[in-house]
């Protein structure tokens, strides 16, 4: 059976660096993945580079790039679930683990990845990978999917150790690159224009690293 | 977004005042400031959608400007803008960008939430 891959990240754009190559090369191999982005990033600083958009544009700009960025991927099914930026950590908790659990519910998936609760730097990736744990952990432990956190926090490995599963994304970089081309708001990161990946790309973006959650 | 007219905006305001408008105003360093380096100071606030009224407000400055708008009883002040929505002329959005483009500031005034 085709595997079930749910993904649980905040902001558009938290999927292209860490985690779009990993993506591609799931769906490619057969498997299924439903997106489910908490926010649309509306509270971001960078407009555009230059800016093109206002902080009144910037969520209608950013769910368009959202959506390119998923279809370069190859992402079956986006869920936009509608918190606000900047709020999750503040957020009902009730609303939040009900969103997330019906989803999870519904889908039963083999895997889910998310933000490595502490050690994601930004307080709504903190507070997403949270929510993910504790209703995947409020689950009877034969029901839990495998849970890859992606973690960049300084000196993180301090703390959890070395990243346990890596995926080589080198025959997916057209994918990955697209992706982070596609939030073109955000991010406009040099060398990426080229027809041919250069080694220093390659190297830079050629793979991907997560730590599976272990549930106490 | 254009650079600030100041007579322009100062008109906007005018037109705002003495109603029940809605506010959205913050001031950001970005999420990632002390990530990025560790000698930046990470600080964000943002109100949206406060419900205010004005009595008088006025724009300031040669650029970056200042706005301060005075209600009954208190001050909505921001320093540091340096554009504008020239296409919105139901609405007044302001912002006050860095040398490399990115949002530090920004005020917005409606008579619709934002």
């Amino acid at each position: 059976m085709n595997k079930r891959i749910l993904v649980v990240l905040p902001h558009p754009d938290d999927e292209c660096f860490g985690l779009s190559g990993t993506l591609a090369k799931m769906i490619r191999e057969g498997a299924e993945v439903t997106y489910a982005c908490l926010t649309l990033g509306e509270m971001a600083r960078t407009m555009g580079i230059p800016p093109f958009a206002n902080r009144v544009t910037l969520p209608q700009v950013r769910k368009l790039e959202l959506e390119a960025s998923c279809r370069i991927i190859g992402i079956q099914d986006l869920r936009l679930l509608g918190f606000h930026d900047k709020t999750i950590e503040f957020e009902e908790r009730e609303l939040l683990d009900g969103s997330i659990g019906a989803i999870l519910q519904e889908l039963k998936p083999d895997i889910v990845f998310t933000f490595y609760p502490g050690y994601s730097v930004h307080p709504d990736h903190d507070a997403t990978g949270a929510a993910v744990v504790r209703v995947i952990g409020g689950l009877p432990e034969k029901d839990r999917p495998v849970v890859y956190c992606m973690a960049f926090a300084r000196d993180h490995q301090l703390a959890i150790g070395m990243p346990d599963t890596q995926f080589d994304v080198g025959d997916y970089l057209k994918q990955k690159i697209g992706s982070i081309q596609a939030h073109r708001s955000q991010f406009q990161v040099p060398g990426l224009d080229d027809k041919k990946p250069s080694r220093e790309v390659r190297e830079r973006f050629g793979t991907e690293r997560f730590w599976t959650y272990r549930f106490e | 977004m254009q650079l600030i007219n100041a007579l322009e905006v100062q008109r906007r305001i005018d037109q705002l005042k003495d109603q029940d408008i809605y506010l959205h105003l913050e001031m950001t360093t970005g999420a990632y400031a002390s990530h990025n380096d560790s000698s930046k100071h990470p600080a964000a606030t943002f109100i949206s959608n406060a419900s205010i009224q004005y009595s008088q407000g006025s724009i300031s400055g040669v650029g970056p400007f200042r706005v301060g708008l005075k209600m009954e009883r208190g001050w909505v002040y921001s320093e540091g803008l340096t554009h504008y929505e020239e296409t919105e002329p139901e609405r007044l959005i302001m912002a006050g960008h860095d040398s490399a483009g990115k949002l530090v500031v920004a005020l917005q005034l409606s008579r619709e939430p934002f």
